[in-house]
């Protein structure tokens, strides 16, 4: 075996030295003490994370006032150093020709060469430490919010001075949830600490709370040599948070199926639209979704500055340009072969090959990289068990959005009802004065604009990349063709399910035979039912 | 004596026989007495290369058996070769007996890693060679006529039909890449070393075994033709073109379409077991659905219901594929793609369909 | 009569080109230059990972070229594409060594596509330098493991996790192929050595290409919620975790919780990904770009003007290509002949700078040695080393926490000449010369 040397120096010296200096500090100015601790918290940041780490508990032990704002400087990753005079600066953006500013005297200049100068990085330790101690400090924060967070920061993780801290503030405490959470934390504190009676009481008022560290706690209350009483009255109270802790996982796993099964429809609903409308097998589909999703990479490419913005600049973008493609195909290739299903899958393979090749050619064999936006990331939290991850809300309300579009524009709109006529007979729709071939190209611009559209919602769940269309071609077939073909609300029952069943199995039976599970059954239903859950009815079904 | 008969109206059928006895005759002399260095020597890389291709035209004839004759477009028949190039590679494996990396004589080296005691009870057997050869056969034709059977008995046709082959073959794929599945997941079987005695990687073994799918080819082409000469090819013929006429006629539709099927798909596993000693490696990557779109595509490139036409469509796109990624990388795909679109577009009959228009214009 | 002379001349001729074409081909390689071969996929889905190596093994012969060569003879570069298909990898090392007669041959990336090829290098005796960090158990007379065995980036980082930042629960969570199923074997063995129970280890296997990572990422939130605190070894490949990632960052997994340390995620997957939510988590490599030496400065610059492309990342497998090729060009000259046979006798031994400003050495089990750095991705997608090995270690074939290869060794010097010898029964088995 090698030796492992760890970065990291003993430090006895540093903390002798520490005292020395707080011992000389006392008989010096207030001033000039606290400027002495920025220069020697200064000259520690530039070293490595070590001393960084040093750094920062002696900020926090002097209680420098400004403390807070140079650990949020770290946080946020805005401190750097010059690396000719390692003096710290303040820099929004490291930009050349972007400013920077003196961390200590707050003078400004210019920045002339990025590489001048160098972030004061983080590690994970230090990363814990300084949210640990942001925490302490946002006690006696202003904002509740900051000071909820602050006391579920510190859940579990109390210590002599936290605790004492909390008792004093408890009962000036103006807002409820903070209060709450504060008992809790003390709660949690005389469970480990207290004696039968406080602990009794303190399982009283942990009773019913999902904070995992109230959990914990109970749990190891269990295994701890604490009397019967309190250990039967905690088994209850587990009892009851893991009731509750299953049926959250019951609605959380059914989210999970219905934002995989939204994925599911968006990418299937533009072939339900060409596959089922149309008869037009176009294996291209995925490529078109593939295309919608690049549109969004050079829209943010476009407008780095504005990414919020940007997916919704994206999906009018990436409808434009996977229709434009789509009408292409049609009108150079599909529009031939119309009443040969067969072939129109060979040909639009062919097409999904080439491009493919083509984004391989323009964007490099590399992923690209996608940016989500700030308003689409972030949880909203129902309780700590449970929360709804944002970007998937987001994609789950978007299905729902584009479906109801389609809904309308197939069954209200003049467009709607020329393509659902030239679907249904071809012949006496031309005959009635609809001009079919017009039809067909809008109709199969329609279908793939709607995949491109659902390659801006793929591109913030996965790669962005050459093979982006292949990993969900097949998935998008199964869609259509569970939910019977040419039926918008098939197609959207049957993601939905489809999604909600591949969840529900796989806990159980592991992701992969979750899917094996599904395809299987789908190959089976097919079977009972061939023309899907909501077959088409009347002539046009022959086909 | 109906050999015969089913040839003579068959240009393509001669022709395509002519060239194999040539080459059977041919390339193992060009092998082995002439000299290394000159112009006509055949190299034993060539030789297993032309092996691996005849292979992949047996499976292009399976193919076209069912689309070109029943309309069945199939996007599934890569399942069928692979569990026939699985079933082969299970033989192989055993055969390595303890020369394998951690030198277990029972267990193969993947289940010896996955602390595997026993070998699974599907394993079993397949130390013989007749065992396995059974097995290329019956596991493909049996998974066909268990799938054949319920979709073609609830009437699944035209474009369902092809999604849900579809389904099988993906369903597959992921299966077998299941490391618990006992197949070797990912890595698939490889590092064989011999086959019925013989050392895989001789000249002589290598010649053998494309001699062998040089017999299979015509033995394979052989038998589809006289199915699709006989009664029973006219009937399919008849369910390609109208199956509700056909049915009203009294036709048994489903037995017709579950018998051709059975048998094509047993074809394809003997590409399978053919192809899995020349190339050297068998891996779950064979069921991937694109597979078996591309040799839809070889069918329609060669030729639709001609059969021969699907070896000529298997060989030249192999052999433009070989030639395209060796030389200009970037460029196959573009080509590859741009022939789907063009064969369909401009030659529904494919390759060979433009020579036998000639023919009736001439 | 026509007709049926031009069908037979069709079928006739697509076979007969192809054999004189592939003939013809062999007489025409007898040039005076030494061919070297790479064999990378450029298309098919490992095209993403491999393009890079092949543009890489382009420079570095390019550079060797411009110092004159070797042996006094121009390296001549002969590319092809496996296309990311398993058997035809085989065919184009058979192609590339039959055909085009190349004295060695830097390629492949996946295990699958070296378990291939290795029977090809064997019979026809050729040499092949893989660059990728792999499972290890295996050690073949013609290939050099120029990237890391699992004791030179899996143990490592564990360690680090458990000793500098305490971790007492793990996840160990792969995709379902040899690589992560060797690894987390070998490492669930060396965590319950350190005496970690079996209820703190969480196995989850992920099919190639996983996307949906809901469901795991929540049961790893509950895993790491139960009081102690929890890491995430990832044997996560490629396409994969840009979603896991994602959902990561979506379900508020941050590093500081729970950290994630990889080993297959590099600077290039990084970028194409948006780190923002990445940022604290680990990798474990033997190299990094932000690495502080010369000799990688150097190395960079050339990459960029090579690829004129200011953007482009350096990688952990370019630097194994780089400390391969070198190697290689060192043991030619030291044997004076590109012969195979002449260049695994010279090549152990042999020590060439690495881009981390050490120096690496091929072993007599054809590993080299490396060191070990643990890295924490940054927002800018680089990686800011936060551990490393005091010296290099050196790659372990046969792991020594598995049951079945512990007894194993290799050593390919004279006289044991064996890649799998087992020092209990005294038995030199699997090899196939």
């Amino acid at each position: 075996m090698p030796m492992f040397k760890p970065l990291a120096r003993p430090l006895p010296f540093f903390a002798l030295w520490m005292l020395i200096t707080l011992m000389l500090g006392l008989s010096l100015q207030a001033r000039a003490a606290e400027d002495e601790t920025l220069a020697q918290a200064g000259a520690l940041l530039v070293q490595k994370f070590d001393q960084r780490a040093d750094a920062v508990a002696l900020l926090v032990e002097r209680d420098h006032p400004r403390t807070q704002e140079i650990l949020r400087l770290l946080q946020d990753g805005e401190l750097y150093y010059r690396k000719d005079d390692d003096r710290l600066f303040v820099i929004k953006s490291a930009e050349t020709g972007a400013e920077a500013l003196d961390l200590l005297d707050g003078s400004a200049v210019t920045i002339e060469k990025k590489r001048d100068f160098k972030k004061v990085t983080l590690n994970n330790q230090m990363r814990n430490q300084i949210s640990q101690a942001l925490a302490e400090i946002g006690l006696k924060a202003e904002d509740p919010k900051r000071r909820a967070a602050a006391v579920r920061e510190l859940l579990g993780a109390l210590n002599e001075d936290t605790v004492s801290v909390l008792r004093n503030r408890i009962g000036n405490e103006p807002v409820a949830e903070v209060r709450e959470l504060m008992v809790l934390a003390l709660a949690i504190q005389d469970l480990e600490k207290g004696d039968e009676a406080t602990r009794l009481q303190a399982i009283e008022q942990l009773d019913g709370s999902l904070e995992p560290p109230v959990r914990n706690a109970l749990t190891a209350l269990l295994g701890s040599d604490a009397a019967d009483q309190v250990k039967r009255q905690a088994q209850l109270a587990l009892n009851g948070i893991d009731e509750k802790i299953r049926y959250y996982g019951m609605l959380e796993t059914l989210y999970f199926g219905l934002s995989l099964g939204s994925v599911l429809v968006l990418a299937g609903i533009g072939l339900a639209i060409t596959f089922g409308v149309m008869g037009v097998i176009n294996m291209a589909h995925g490529e078109l979704i593939m295309l919608g999703a690049y549109t969004t990479y050079v829209i943010q490419q476009l407008m780095p500055n504005h990414i919020g913005a940007s997916i919704l600049v994206a999906i009018p973008a990436a409808f434009m340009v996977s229709a434009l493609v789509g009408i292409a195909i049609e009108r150079g290739v599909i529009r031939f072969l119309y009443g040969r299903p067969l072939e129109t899958l060979l040909a639009t393979f062919g097409i999904s090959l080439v491009l493919q090749q083509a984004v391989r050619s323009i964007f490099s064999p590399l992923n690209r990289s996608v940016a989500t936006p700030d308003w689409m990331s972030g949880l909203v939290e129902i309780n700590p068990v449970f929360s709804l991850t944002l970007s998937r809300l987001y994609i789950i309300l978007f299905c729902l959005l584009v479906f109801v579009a389609l809904v309308v524009v197939l069954k209200r709109t003049p467009l709607g009802l020329q393509v659902r006529a030239v679907s249904q007979n071809r012949a006496m729709a031309r005959a009635m004065g609809v001009r079919s071939k017009w039809v067909d190209a809008l109709t199969f611009g329609l279908g793939s604009g709607v995949a491109g559209v659902a390659g801006v919602a793929l591109s913030q769940l996965t790669n962005v990349g050459p093979n982006l269309g292949q990993s969900y071609i097949i998935d998008s077939f199964m869609v259509v063709v569970f939910g019977g073909v040419g039926n918008l609300w098939g197609t959207l029952v049957a993601g939905l399910s489809l999604g909600v069943a591949n969840k529900v199995l796989e806990p159980w039976a592991g992701a992969v035979l979750a899917k094996i599970l599904v395809l299987v059954f789908i190959i089976l239903f097919i079977q009972k039912r061939p023309r899907g859950l909501f077959p088409q009815r009347g002539r046009a079904a022959e086909g | 004596m109906f050999l015969m008969e089913a040839l003579k109206k068959d240009r393509g059928g001669q022709v395509l026989l002519g060239v194999l006895l040539v080459l059977v005759i041919a390339v193992p002399l060009l092998n082995l007495l002439v000299p290394e260095g000159h112009a006509l020597h055949v190299p034993t890389y060539t030789v297993t290369l032309m092996g691996k291709y005849l292979t992949l035209a047996l499976l292009a004839v399976a193919v076209d058996l069912v689309w070109g004759y029943l309309g069945i477009l199939t996007l599934g028949h890569a399942a069928f070769f692979a569990l026939g190039g699985y079933a082969m590679g299970m033989y192989l494996m055993r055969q390595i007996g303890d020369r394998g990396v951690y030198g277990n004589p029972l267990l193969p080296d993947f289940m010896v890693f996955l602390n595997w005691d026993e070998l699974p009870w599907f394993w079993l057997g397949f130390d013989q060679f007749w065992f396995a050869a059974l097995m290329v056969l019956l596991v493909p034709g049996l998974l066909a006529f268990v799938f054949g059977a319920l979709a073609f008995r609830s009437r699944v046709s035209g474009v369902y039909l092809s999604i849900i082959t579809q389904a099988l073959t993906y369903a597959l794929m992921l299966a077998f890449y299941r490391n618990e599945m006992g197949f070797g997941g990912n890595n698939g079987l490889t590092d064989f070393k011999d086959i019925l005695g013989f050392d895989l990687q001789a000249d002589a073994t290598r010649i053998g075994l494309f001699i062998a799918s040089a017999l299979a080819l015509a033995l394979g082409y052989l038998l589809c033709r006289v199915l699709m000469v006989s009664r029973l090819g006219r009937v399919c013929v008849a369910v390609r073109d109208a199956e509700s006429r056909a049915r009203f006629l009294g036709y048994r539709v489903e037995n017709v379409k579950l018998g051709v099927f059975t048998v094509s798909a047993m074809l394809a596993g003997v590409a399978g077991a053919l192809y899995v000693p020349q190339v050297g490696i068998i891996n779950p990557n064979e069921f991937s659905p694109l597979n078996s779109i591309e040799v839809v595509v070889w069918v329609a490139v060669g030729g639709r219901a001609t059969l021969y036409g699907a070896v000529v469509g298997a060989l030249v796109i192999n052999y433009a594929k070989s030639y395209f990624t060796a030389e200009l990388p970037e460029i196959w795909l573009f080509a590859l793609g741009g022939l789907f679109v063009l064969v369909t577009l401009l030659l529904p009959r494919g390759i060979t369909g433009l020579l036998r228009r000639k023919e009736a214009s001439a | 009569m026509r007709t049926k002379a031009s069908k037979s001349k069709l079928l006739l001729g697509s076979v007969s080109t192809l054999a004189l074409s592939v003939s013809m081909n062999v007489a025409m390689a007898a040039e005076d230059t030494i061919k070297v071969g790479i064999l990378h996929s450029l298309s098919g889905t490992m095209a993403i990972s491999e393009t890079t190596l092949k543009d890489t093994m382009l420079m570095l012969i390019e550079e060797q070229n411009k110092k004159g060569g070797l042996l006094g003879k121009q390296l001549e570069p002969v590319v092809v594409d496996p296309a990311s298909n398993w058997p035809l990898f085989a065919e184009k090392a058979r192609e590339l060594i039959e055909k085009d007669k190349v004295d060695a041959v830097f390629g492949c990336w996946t295990s699958v596509s070296r378990k291939s090829v290795l029977p090809v290098f064997e019979e026809l005796d050729s040499l092949l330098f893989y660059p990728v960090q792999y499972e290890g158990e295996e050690s073949s007379k013609n290939v050099f493991y120029t990237g890391a065995a699992p004791n030179q980036q899996a143990v490592p980082a564990v360690d680090y996790l458990m000793n500098d930042l305490g971790v007492e629960r793990w996840v160990l969570a792969g995709t379902d192929y040899v690589y992560p199923r060797t690894t987390n074997k070998i490492l669930e063995a060396y965590l319950k050595s350190k005496g970690v129970a079996a209820e703190d280890i969480m196995i989850n296997y992920t099919p190639f290409g996983h996307s949906d990572w809901q469901s795991i990422v929540s049961d790893i939130k509950k895993f790491g919620s139960e009081g102690k605190k929890t890491a995430v070894v990832s044997t996560i490949n490629g396409d994969a975790n840009v979603p896991f990632y994602k959902e990561l960052g979506a379900q508020g997994v941050s590093a500081g919780d729970i950290p994630v340390v990889a080993f297959s995620v590099g600077e290039e997957e990084l970028s194409g990904i948006d780190t923002a939510p990445l940022v604290g988590h680990l990798a474990a490599w033997n190299y990094f770009m932000s690495v502080d030496a010369d000799v990688n400065d150097g190395f960079i610059d050339s990459w960029h003007s090579y690829i004129k492309n200011e953007d482009r990342v350096t990688n952990d497998p370019m630097e194994a290509h780089y400390i391969g090729f070198n190697m290689w060009v060192e043991a030619v000259k030291k044997a004076g002949s590109t012969d195979p046979a002449a260049v695994q006798d010279a090549i152990v031994g042999v020590s060439v700078p690495n881009l981390t400003g050490g120096y690496s050495t091929m072993m007599p089990n054809h590993h080299i040695t490396k060191p070990v750095l643990i890295g924490e991705i940054q927002d800018d997608g680089q990686f800011e080393v936060v551990w490393e090995t005091s010296g290099t270690v050196a790659g372990d074939a046969w792991s020594d926490y598995l049951e079945g290869s512990k007894d194993i060794i290799s050593d390919w010097r004279a006289p044991l000449s064996c890649g799998n010898y087992n020092t209990k029964t005294g038995k030199c088995s699997g090899q196939n010369f």
